[in-house]
């Protein structure tokens, strides 16, 4: 083959949309990726929180017999609730973190580039979805040490890695749509507390949704964190039970994270103006 | 004058259309922030090949103006074309033509060097097989090659100011925006900035508009300066021009006092101070 014309197929592959869209969002994942391994405290201290939860708060509410949990024990019926709420609690200091990146210049100069602004998004996304994969590692690792019956059959764990890439990505996405509402970083800070609580407290993450007066219900059940939890709890837990099914679950998040990626493109821009 | 291929798909991608010469052409282009307007009305004609300066008191509309060249801003009103370009209709086709250095210090600190540029190369859509040439050819041309793996958060100022000419220039652009080139450099490290903007456009003919506080900068570098304020440009010439508008022995520091009507009346806000001092710390 001359090299004319293998130049003249690259230069066709590349003009290929979506080889080129995933080829920048890659580049984008795969530098926040380098950032954080080269720095992995943060990694560390983020697994600290679930930690306490599983640990302090997961025992003492043991004791209590009045939570149904069908057929697992409270610990068990909240370690994937405890999964999604690490998942949540990480992804959601991404709009921070892009503020601060705004601040240093960093997203100008990825904004002047021709690369489609969806893709820059999407990068970070991805990058999330990595942070929470080493969230899995954690928590799978204190399940066991706690004695809870994981499950190990490779589809449910590959279930499992599915459902919280798409959550850390939904929750990551979600983040940056606010940080490009509030555009700054003490806004955020106040913003981000008011919006995580009510999304982990009124889901399924800690308790089951039958508990829930009727008006909070109603709440939970427009909550992208109620159908994360939904798909963990069978998928990592022996005897688990789910309310729907997996295929339900991701298509609902699958649709949400579709919805945030399009509006965080659309304000992506307005950051920086 | 060396021909370029900056490894994109197709070289033409980012060169300005044949047989067009203004790099640089607005018409009555306006910015508006609720009742304020930052940029009134200004017509820029740029010819390619040039050293530009815009220059203006804090708040003058010079970053605004940028952020307007470089698609980042949508105009309220007005026009602009850049390298051939509308900014408005054809911004992907404008971005693929411009390089742009913001006036905060935008490399990433968590990367090296070499890692910098890479992103850039893949965001720009450069083939593969010529990726790791360009970069090194850019590393090279500001002799950044030495310290390429080191993290950028350990390069002084002068340096992280010429990783980001290289992260400009690397995919061969036909215009370069640069923000404030200078803030915060010592004479020594904006000598070597300076001299290097020289090389850019001697070596591959291309357009560079600049905005500086510096007028010693304004008038080594500047083939043409235009004076903005409050959003107007009040006057524009050559820098020798402009003295002798003002005076017989008149130097660029006495042109800017006389058609800015004196800096200490106002000059910008908290915000404009922040973020310059933000600049400079960052530097220290
Ligand atoms: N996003 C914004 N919203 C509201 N006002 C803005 C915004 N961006 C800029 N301004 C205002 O527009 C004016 C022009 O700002 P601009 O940053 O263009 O000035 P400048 O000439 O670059 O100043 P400096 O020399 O300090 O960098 C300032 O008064 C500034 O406060
Ligand atoms: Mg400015």
């Amino acid at each position: 083959m001359s090299e004319k014309h293998a130049e003249r197929q690259t230069g066709w592959l590349s003009s290929f949309f979506l080889v080129e869209f995933f080829r920048e969002s890659l580049a984008i994942s795969e530098v926040e990726i380098k950032k954080l391994l080269r720095d992995p405290t943060e990694l560390f201290t983020r697994a600290v929180q679930p930690v306490l939860w599983l640990v302090i708060f997961g025992q003492v509410f043991s004791r209590v017999r009045g939570i149904p949990t069908g057929r697992v024990t409270y610990l068990a019926f909240l370690t994937p609730g405890i999964l999604a709420q690490s998942v949540l609690f990480s992804a959601i200091f991404y709009g921070i973190a892009v503020i601060w990146e705004r601040d240093l210049g960093i997203i100008h100069k990825l904004m002047v580039s021709p690369a489609h602004r969806t893709s820059l998004v999407l990068g970070k996304a991805v990058s999330s979805g990595f942070r929470g994969l080493v969230q899995v590692v954690i928590i799978y690792v204190l399940a066991l040490v706690m004695g809870i019956s994981l499950r190990w059959e490779p589809w449910a764990i590959g279930g499992v890695l599915l459902s919280v890439v798409l959550g850390s990505a939904i929750f990551s996405t979600f983040s940056l749509v606010i940080a490009c509402i509030v555009k700054t970083r003490e806004r955020f800070m106040g913003i981000g507390q008011i919006l995580t609580m009510p999304l982990f407290f009124a889901s399924n993450a800690i308790y089951p949704l039958e508990l829930m007066p009727p008006w909070l219900r109603w709440f939970a059940r427009f909550n992208p964190l109620t159908y994360l939890v939904d798909a963990l709890r069978s998928l990592m837990i022996q005897g688990g039970h789910s309310v729907h099914s997996f295929g339900f679950d991701l298509v609902v998040m699958v649709s949400v994270f579709i919805v945030f990626l399009l509006t965080a493109r659309r304000l992506y821009p307005t950051l920086i103006q | 004058m060396k021909t370029y291929t900056a490894g994109i798909s197709n070289p033409d991608d980012t060169k300005m259309p044949a047989g067009y010469s203004s790099a640089i052409e607005t018409h009555e282009l306006t910015r508006k922030f609720g009742d304020f307007t930052a940029v009134d009305s200004i017509n820029l004609h740029v010819p390619s090949g040039r050293i530009f300066g815009l220059i203006g008191p804090n708040g003058a509309g010079k970053t605004t103006t940028i952020k307007m060249l470089t698609t980042l801003l949508e105009p309220t009103s007005g026009t602009a074309k850049v390298a051939g370009f509308d900014v408005h209709s054809s911004s992907k086709e404008v971005r693929k033509r411009i390089g742009y250095v913001p006036q905060m210090l935008s490399a990433d600190g968590g990367l090296t060097a070499y890692e910098n540029l890479m992103l850039s190369a893949k965001l720009y859509g450069m083939k593969r097989s010529d990726r790791k040439a360009r970069v090194e050819d850019a590393l090279n041309f500001m002799n950044l090659s030495e310290s390429s793996n080191k993290l950028v958060k350990a390069y002084s100022g002068g340096m992280i100011r010429r990783l980001e000419l290289a992260q400009a220039m690397l995919h061969m652009p036909s215009v370069l925006f640069l923000d404030e080139p200078t803030i915060g450099l010592d004479p020594v490290a904006r000598r070597v900035v300076w001299e290097r903007l020289i090389a850019l456009r001697k070596e591959y003919g291309m357009t560079i508009l600049i905005t500086t506080h510096d007028m010693e900068e304004a008038d080594r570098l500047c083939d043409e300066i235009a004076l903005m304020h409050r959003g107007k440009i009040t006057i524009s010439g050559s820098p020798a021009d402009l003295k002798t508008s003002v005076g017989t022995d008149a130097n660029l520091d006495d042109v800017f006092v006389h058609y800015s009507g004196g800096v200490i009346e106002e000059g910008g806000n908290y915000r404009d101070v922040r973020k310059t001092r933000r600049t400079a710390n960052r530097l220290a």
